[in-house]
């Protein structure tokens, strides 16, 4: 099950048969695990990680530190799910440290994020700070480099 | 340049023996290629990790740029004596026991020359890297051919050397895990050579760069770590093949006093040290490089299995390959020989890997398909030579 898993965090569009060749097993079995894990939310989702600059779409991407005031029982949790049900955010953390939220938004321009925050975010009742670091150049993006010049420069053959 | 006449009548007689590596034939018609899919590469398709990478770059700006003691830095050649110890419960005294050389070709090279007399004889099972035959023959010594046979999945027994030992016959060079067929030797094979060598009073040169690179349930066994075989074995390693450093070229030697001490003088006369830069990355490499390495490892293992399951399936038939990063089919159903099998399919499917007879005579009829390049290109080159096979096949 774990090398499923890693073979699928690197490159989602495996094929099922290319799988089960690399670990020695039947399709069907690999098949059924891949619903398994799917199943038991192991497997969340399958994105592709674009560069949307390259593209010519302008995207706007900013980190939003939040402070809360923690609830009776269920401290951030209900707090963090509101702001998190919100499409425009696309990672929630709880942080240690002097904030207590991480919130990552993307949005198509520097305004739209800003009325983003003005109005949803910081209206929310609990939410008592936030700070707003716009990203103004992705070097690497879960685990993958922007521009990469890194590449095979081997001879076609050698001993 | 015009010549006004013939030079090559003054070459030494030892040089014109040799016959060109066979192994760069179809380089040529390849490199003009714009879609070929290589299996012909002997080398990890990645690059060094970036902490070995970072710690030369960082040497260069303290100012590493002197030579070094001619057995390499005390440093390097601690961590070498660690990791032998660590790994195969093997002691080589860094102060006299280690050589660190320009990669292990450069090893392989003084250890001839440091031991062999004009007309020894030196055992070498084939198929086997490019290299020995022509390394003995340049040290004065005669290359004794010992084939191994595919039944036995290339791996070489004491009733096979047997044959080819005569009063001359001073060294055995073995090369497992091995390049070009991806056998390795289990530890009752190992025995029984080592207990061949005994009986034969032979030095053990022991190629064994491909170490880390084995896969399932057997570890590698370094040969001097066999009962009684530390002081006769001559172990060469290097650092191109588990930490993906070829062009850095840096290997070593280990081997008792007497032979290292000889290995030195030569090198220090001819190389006098590896360059500085790369003993710095290997340091790291020895020091933080080993969850990279493993990563690696881990990979190639995934290609093993595919790239084998790949050719059961087209129906060359060939054994699961347990080290090194290649496999060795047997192109024989095809209808053709193993050099003009090689050459048709890079003409007719762009697929460039390499015939079994450069590595010797009894590599005819193979070719070595090397795995160390991604998974997407194995795909298609297996699919390449099928349909290779479903159109050319001669029958």
């Amino acid at each position: 099950m774990k090398e499923i898993l890693e073979l699928l965090e690197h490159d989602a569009r495996r094929p099922i048969g290319e799988i089960a060749s690399m670990l020695h097993r039947s399709e069907y079995e690999v098949e059924q695990d891949i619903k398994k894990l799917e199943k038991d939310k192991v497997i969340l989702s399958y994105n592709t990680v674009i560069n949307w600059e390259k593209f010519g779409e302008e995207t706007v991407t900013a980190i939003i530190e939040i402070n809360l005031t923690p609830q009776r029982e269920v401290g951030f949790d209900a707090i963090a799910e509101r702001i998190y049900r919100f499409d425009e955010v696309r990672t929630v953390y709880l942080m240690s440290g002097s904030f207590d939220l991480m919130a990552i938004i993307e949005g198509k321009s520097l305004k739209d994020i800003a009325n983003f925050v003005a109005t949803r975010l910081s209206t929310i009742e609990g939410v008592t700070q936030t700070r707003s670091h716009f990203i103004l150049k992705p070097y690497k993006k879960d685990g993958a480099i922007m521009n990469d010049e890194e590449r095979d420069r081997r001879l076609v053959v050698t001993p | 340049m015009i010549e006004s006449r013939d030079w090559s009548s003054r070459l030494s007689p030892s040089v014109q023996s040799i016959a060109p590596s066979g192994i760069r034939k179809f380089f040529d018609i390849a490199a003009q290629m714009k879609d070929v899919i290589s299996l012909g590469v002997g080398e990890p398709d990645f690059i060094t990790p970036w902490t070995i990478r970072e710690s030369c770059v960082y040497g260069l700006e303290c100012g590493y740029t002197s030579y070094t003691a001619n057995r390499g830095m005390m440093e390097l050649r601690e961590e070498i004596a660690y990791h032998y110890e660590q790994e195969y419960e093997t002691r080589y005294d860094p102060a006299t026991d280690i050589l660190v050389t320009v990669g292990v070709s450069e090893a392989l090279d003084l250890a001839m020359r440091a031991v062999l007399a004009t007309g020894d004889e030196v055992l070498i099972p084939e198929p086997c890297y490019v290299s020995y035959q022509a390394c003995t023959i340049l040290a004065g010594g005669v290359p004794v051919s010992v084939p191994t046979k595919l039944e036995n999945e290339f791996r070489i027994t004491p009733d096979e050397l047997e044959q080819y030992v005569t009063d001359r016959t001073r060294v055995l060079l073995i090369g497992y895990p091995n390049n070009p067929t991806g056998a390795v030797m289990e530890r009752a094979d190992l025995l029984a050579i080592a207990k061949f060598a005994e009986k034969h009073d032979l030095l053990v040169i022991s190629d064994e760069i491909y170490g880390d690179l084995t896969y399932g349930d057997e570890k590698h066994i370094a040969f001097s770590s066999l009962p009684n075989m530390q002081e006769r074995t001559i172990l060469l390693n290097g650092f191109s093949k588990a930490y993906a450093m070829t062009g850095w070229r840096i290997g070593y030697a280990m081997g008792n006093q007497a032979i290292i001490a000889a290995m030195t003088k030569i090198h220090q006369y001819t190389m006098l040290c590896a360059p500085i830069t790369a003993q710095l990355a290997a340091i790291e490499a020895l020091r933080r490089g080993e969850k990279y390495m493993k990563k690696m490892v881990a990979e190639y293992d995934r290609r093993r299995r595919l790239i084998y399951d790949g050719f059961t399936k087209i129906g060359l038939p060939c054994f699961e390959p347990k080290g090194a990063f290649y496999i060795f089919p047997d192109i024989t159903p095809s209808g053709y020989q193993d050099e003009e099998f090689a050459e048709e399919l890079l003409k007719a499917e762009h697929v460039a890997l390499v015939p079994g007879s450069a590595f010797g005579v009894c590599g005819a009829g193979h070719v070595r398909c090397s795995y160390a390049t991604s998974i997407d290109k194995i795909s298609e080159a297996l699919a390449r030579i099928e349909n290779f096979l479903a159109k050319h096949k001669k029958t």
